[in-house]
């Protein structure tokens, strides 16, 4: 996949290599934050209420040790900001790989197998697709954790956000993986490799599967977005992760109680960030499915 | 016609069995109704007594057919967090979910059919391609990061626009209320039908941009140019009917799409509609309300897909013969 053909589309393109030098910033802001950030917004010892509401640089009474100015507690909000990219993007992350393993397993049984077992699960990604895939994550979300035990819901809650995000968008992955398997199930070396007696899980797994990752990897992409925006989404309506860990939805959540008092900058910030981020990922999956897809060279 | 109409019904029935099912579900198998309503302090007996008035000690199937069965009278249960019926809390708050829902619909086919055609018939024009790095922007924008931004520009620092609510509304009828018949209800739906159409909007834009490039590449527009039809005639009577099946059937399943939207634009505008009832319900854990949002929402899609498979025979001639 990396050859020199891929290499060279790349650097032809000015968006996907603007994109992916801001993704690749903000990642590095984001896993290297409790070394690089100015302050530490966890540290609720040194935050001191003198400092509340500074404004960014570039206003009156600004000064350069809060760049971005400070919330209603006095935190820095480009340090929370940096804090707060690492839980949205490991959200994000872990919710989209939860969802390719569980689309491919699906999508390759459904695929190979056929008859039945092909019908009800693609069945039950077709309904689930009708349905916006936030409003899965919130039901999911919201039921477990009125299922668990009340003193455990914080402790487990970004696991239940993981697994909720990754159910609602698992169909996606499902039906790229599945109609790739159809192809690839008549060819020459399945029927080969079932010839010699190869079990089907290992044909499945060691033989069908590396020739229907591909498209994973765009949708992969794509689905990250969706699922920083969903994780995000959650977050602002309350029903996501827990307030002691700041994603930037939960950011924005708290930086909207002060929108009318004039205090803009603390939601608009994490706001843009937020854009930024899931810009760049969607710019960086759209020049992938191009630069994928040999009929469009 | 009929049977067509008939044969959807009936595979409609299954799905909301399903979807009944899981709705029963949670009722049965998460929280706890019976030590919520009993509180702390309870005797053994009473709490037997209760369990046999709400038919807990039945089996599982006849307490699932029981529960299909009130609700098909519309009795969802009782909400554990406002201690009011479902039912009614749900029907009074329909009539602005809908409203929102409208508008936006509205909204976006209004806007984003005359931007398509337009991106599609001059495809290379520098306003074109200013729509289509809009649409992607629009794409990235999370729902609602764009009311906060909308807030803040028309609300907060111009103050054109009030900023959350519904303003005065009107009843009419038994139990709908309107906001469209007064200045003030208008200004209220602005800044969320934005919110709530855009989406849409950016959506149907793209798609009637790409059939448009389809259609008009096909012998039957270059036969109405070679007859000298005038532009106009050709793009919006020829070109433009033919684009319209699709998008009929993307605007009317994303109505559902907007349904289940709109709470999120509803918790930032704090529309009192079933979409903010509804955050505000998984927040707290309030299961009978969660179900009967899932059964209600289960019915509005089904029936707008059906709404949508007859529309097609009202715009394609062509499917009215062969079934």
């Amino acid at each position: 996949m990396f050859d020199s053909d891929f290499a060279y589309s790349f650097r032809k393109s000015p968006v996907a290599v603007a994109s992916a030098i801001i993704a690749l910033i903000l990642v590095v802001a984001a896993v290297f934050a409790p070394w690089i950030a100015p302050h530490d917004p966890m540290d609720v010892a040194s935050l001191s209420l003198l400092d509340s509401f500074k404004p960014p640089v570039g206003m009156p009474d600004a000064d350069w040790s809060n760049v971005l100015g400070t919330d209603n507690q006095g935190r820095d909000v480009l340090s929370a900001i940096m804090y707060g990219m690492r839980i949205s993007l490991l959200v994000g992350f872990l919710s989209v790989l939860f969802a390719i393993v569980v689309g491919i397993a699906f999508g390759l049984l459904a695929g190979y197998a056929g008859g039945i077992t092909d019908t009800i699960l693609m069945r039950i990604a077709d309904v689930q697709l009708t349905f916006p895939s936030i409003l899965t994550a919130l039901l999911v979300d919201g039921v477990i954790t009125a299922a668990l035990p009340r003193t455990m819901r914080d402790a487990l809650q970004i696991y239940v956000i993981i697994f909720a995000i990754g159910i609602s968008l698992w169909p996606n992955f499902a039906r790229t993986v599945r109609g790739s398997t159809l192809v690839e199930r008549n060819k020459d070396y399945v029927m080969a490799a079932r010839v010699i007696g190869v079990p089907s899980w290992r044909i499945m797994l060691s033989h069908v599967l590396p020739n229907v990752i591909g498209p994973v990897m765009v949708i992969g992409t794509l689905g990250l977005g969706l699922a920083i925006i969903a994780e995000a989404t959650l977050s602002f309506l309350g029903v996501g992760l827990p307030p002691t860990a700041p994603s930037l939805g939960t950011l924005i959540r708290f930086g909207d109680d002060f929108l009318f008092s004039g205090q803009w900058w603390v939601t608009v910030f994490p706001g843009l960030t937020l854009i930024l981020m899931v810009l760049a990922i969607n710019l960086l999956g759209d020049w992938l499915r191009d630069a994928l897809n040999p009929r469009l060279r | 016609m009929f049977g067509f109409i008939g044969s959807r019904l009936l595979q409609a029935i299954p799905v909301l069995m399903v979807v009944g099912f899981i709705a029963f579900a949670l009722f049965a198998f998460v929280g706890d109704p019976v030590s919520i309503l009993l509180g702390q302090d309870h005797t053994e007996a009473q709490r037997i007594a209760l369990v046999h008035q709400l038919g807990l000690d039945q089996p599982f199937y006849v307490q699932y057919v029981k529960f299909l069965w009130t609700c098909l009278h519309g009795d969802f249960g009782v909400s554990y967090r406002l201690a009011q019926p479902v039912g009614s809390l749900l029907a009074e708050r329909l009539p602005a979910t809908l409203e929102l829902a409208i508008t936006a619909s509205v909204l976006a086919f209004a806007i984003g059919v005359p931007m398509g055609v337009y991106t599609g018939i001059h495809r290379d024009s520098l306003l074109s391609r200013v729509f289509m790095v809009g649409s992607l922007m629009g794409v990235s924008l999370p729902t609602f990061l764009l009311g906060i931004l909308l807030i803040l520009c028309f609300s907060v620092a111009l103050g054109w626009l009030p900023s959350f609510g519904r303003g005065p509304v009107v009843h009419v009828g038994s139990w709908w209320t309107t906001g469209f018949t007064s200045w003030a209800g208008i200004r209220a739906l602005i800044l969320p039908g934005i919110t709530l159409g855009l989406f849409q909007m950016t959506l149907i834009m793209r798609l009637v941009r790409a059939e448009m490039l389809e259609v008009l590449r096909t012998d039957y527009i270059k036969f109405a140019r070679a007859r000298g039809l005038t532009n106009r005639s050709i793009n919006f009577g020829h070109a433009l009917k033919n684009t319209l099946v699709p998008v009929i059937t993307i605007i009317g399943l994303q109505f559902g799409g907007i349904v289940g939207f709109s709470l999120v634009t509803e918790t930032v505008f704090q529309w009192p509609g079933m979409g903010l009832l509804l955050v505000q319900s998984v927040a707290v854990a309030d299961i009978p309300v969660m179900s009967a949002y899932l059964l209600l929402i289960a019915l509005v899609f089904l029936l707008i897909n059906l709404i949508v498979d007859l529309l097609y025979y009202a715009v394609d001639p062509r499917l009215r013969i062969g079934r």
